[in-house]
């Protein structure tokens, strides 16, 4: 069987045409660098997303928050609740870890700016 | 009145990159004005990653990223007026500035470096029959709603456009509860990446109708919904029309440069780009006034962006010490079939940079195309491109052995067909 993705790793998009075998990628090609083979790897047997949102300090000010790592696409508005139902207090600095495991995900979710 | 060796006008990621580049090539007396009370631009509200691959070869958000260059403009000391509107730059680089503290100020500037950006195109300019009701934004204004300001726009929402910002508001109004019924796009082809339609749409499962366009806008006081028809020739086609309950359309229809000082000013503007006129150097028709970054031609990746500023910036240190223009025949490069704009406008023989970047959008999509340079009948360049898209800015450098084997001006253009 034959599956034609995009790879979102950069702007360029390659298209990639994956053979698989059941649920086993056979072979990637279309892709100009290895990470669209990874990619390809990932995305048809794990997808797997940054997720980037805000909270609501309580100071009523708005702060970027991303999951430092990709966490699994299914999980994406989990990490976004958890991520909204944090508690954050003034200052922040960039990295500064808003919420610990996010939605049990193993992954911290961090901001991404510091007020 | 004051004076500087360099006032860059903008502190996004370019007027920040430009100001980097003079300072490290040993300009002092730089002044950056930005009218927000924040530097980064339109960085900040942009809280999606991909920011910074190039540059920094990781990938970043928007805010991350112009707080890195933030950080640097800080650590080499370089000063900064926030909340400093600037209101005219006249030819011989006399700028006028506003801000609270100090009230109108004429300031003296050795050099200038536009950084002012670009704004959406508003929707007036969309030509939609109907009334304005509440509801109406551009995917900016809701994107600064929404990250910024915290408040979100709507509940059950549709997006005419599909340039990047639309597709990224598709996802961010989703992840924030609402309901996205979809994207609608005039052309056969979508304006964003496909990276975008991939993560910003397809994963939500949110429709890109291509080939479709709102014609009607559907209560007075708040908006009710919208008609959308498909479009053939330009034209809604009868009997597509389709009517979908809404109380909030964004608008993601392209970007302008924010050419109004420019203008003003009296520097000649590239109609096919919106942007200055400029040489390799980066300077526009004025001597000393440089221009880069979103102001000059809309781009897609901020890291062309602060590639391009930091040419800007070392162009105005190179100018205000050594004063006298570089040597050299004028070279014009022309864009022609396929081919819509090029940054620079010309090189100069005599100070051609080792591998001097051509910047460019084509105007269709091309596959296994190729781009050709040409002076006269004798081909200088060639480089074949697997895929070339009207929403991707293209970036070439060019050996400098080529353009200067130009004995006149040159022409650029794509060959193969669009597809
Ligand atoms: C919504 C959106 C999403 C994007 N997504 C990506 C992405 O995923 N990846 C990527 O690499 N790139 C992305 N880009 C592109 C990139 O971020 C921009 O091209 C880049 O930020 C432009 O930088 P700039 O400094 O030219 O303009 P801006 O960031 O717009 O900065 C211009 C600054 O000038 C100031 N200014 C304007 N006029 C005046 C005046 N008269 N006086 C004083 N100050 C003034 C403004 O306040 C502003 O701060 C995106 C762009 C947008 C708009
Ligand atoms: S394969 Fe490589 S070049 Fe192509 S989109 Fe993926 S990361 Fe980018």
């Amino acid at each position: 069987m034959t599956k034609e993705l995009i790879c979102i790793c950069c702007p360029m998009g390659c298209g990639l045409t994956v053979e698989m075998n059941g649920s086993e990628v056979v072979s990637v090609t279309g892709n100009t660098c290895k990470r669209g083979d990874d990619y390809a790897r990932q995305e048809l047997t794990a997808p797997m997303r940054t997720v980037t949102t805000t909270v609501r300090t309580a100071d009523g000010v708005s702060i970027p928050v991303k999951t430092k790592e990709p966490v699994p696409k299914d999980r994406i508005f989990d990490c976004v609740k958890d991520i909204k139902a944090a508690n954050v207090t003034l200052p922040v600095r960039v990295g500064d870890v808003i919420a610990a495991n996010v939605a049990g995900t193993g992954i911290d979710a961090v901001a991404a700016r510091s007020v | 009145m004051r004076e500087f060796d360099l006032a860059v006008i903008g502190g996004g990621p370019a007027g920040m990159a430009a100001a980097v580049a003079a300072k490290k090539k040993g300009l002092d007396n730089i002044i950056i004005f930005e009218r927000d009370n924040v530097l980064g631009g339109i960085l900040n509200q942009c809280i999606h990653n991909g920011f910074g691959l190039h540059t920094f070869k990781e990938e970043l958000t928007g805010p991350e990223y112009a707080e890195r260059y933030a950080d640097m403009v800080r650590e080499l000391g370089i000063p900064v007026e926030t909340g400093t509107m600037v209101l005219n730059i006249s030819p011989d680089r006399v700028v006028t500035i506003l801000s609270s503290g100090r009230g109108v100020e004429d300031i003296y500037a050795r050099s200038v470096v536009l950084a002012m950006g670009c704004r959406e195109r508003p929707r007036g300019a969309l030509g939609i029959a109907g009334y304005r009701p509440q509801g109406i934004y551009t995917a900016g204004t809701a994107q600064h709603l929404i990250n910024i300001d915290g408040i979100m726009p709507g509940k059950e929402c549709v997006i005419l456009g599909s340039g990047d910002i639309g597709l990224i508001m598709a996802r961010r109004m989703t992840l924030e509860g609402a309901h996205v019924a979809a994207v609608f796009e005039l052309m056969p082809y979508s304006g964003g990446l496909n990276r975008n339609i991939v993560q910003c749409l397809d994963d939500f499962g949110i429709p890109l109708k291509l080939s479709h366009t709102v014609i009607d806008i559907k209560g007075k006081e708040k908006l009710e919904g919208v008609v959308v028809a498909e479009v053939k020739d330009g034209k809604p086609i009868p009997g597509t029309e389709e009517y979908y309950p809404c109380d909030t359309l964004l608008l993601s229809c392209g970007l302008i440069p924010e050419n109004e000082l420019t203008r003003s000013c009296g520097i000649a503007i590239d109609p096919l780009k919106n942007g200055a006129v400029v040489d390799d150097r980066l300077q526009t028709s004025i001597p000393g006034v440089f221009a880069c970054g979103n102001v000059l031609h809309v781009h897609d990746l901020v890291d062309h962006v602060s590639a391009e500023a930091a040419k800007a910036g070392e162009s105005a240190a190179a100018f205000v010490r050594g004063g006298s223009a570089p040597e050299g025949r004028v070279i014009k490069l022309i864009p022609k079939n396929g081919v819509k704009y090029t940054v620079p406008n010309s090189f100069t023989a005599g100070s051609l940079d080792d591998e001097p970047h051509i910047r460019f959008r084509v105007t269709g999509i091309y596959k296994n195309a190729a781009v050709v340079i040409k002076c006269g009948e004798k081909e200088l360049f060639r480089r074949k491109m697997r895929v070339m898209i009207p929403s991707e800015m293209q970036d070439l450098a060019v050996k400098k052995d080529v353009l200067a084997a130009a004995d006149a001006d040159l022409e650029i253009m794509t060959e193969g067909d669009i597809s």
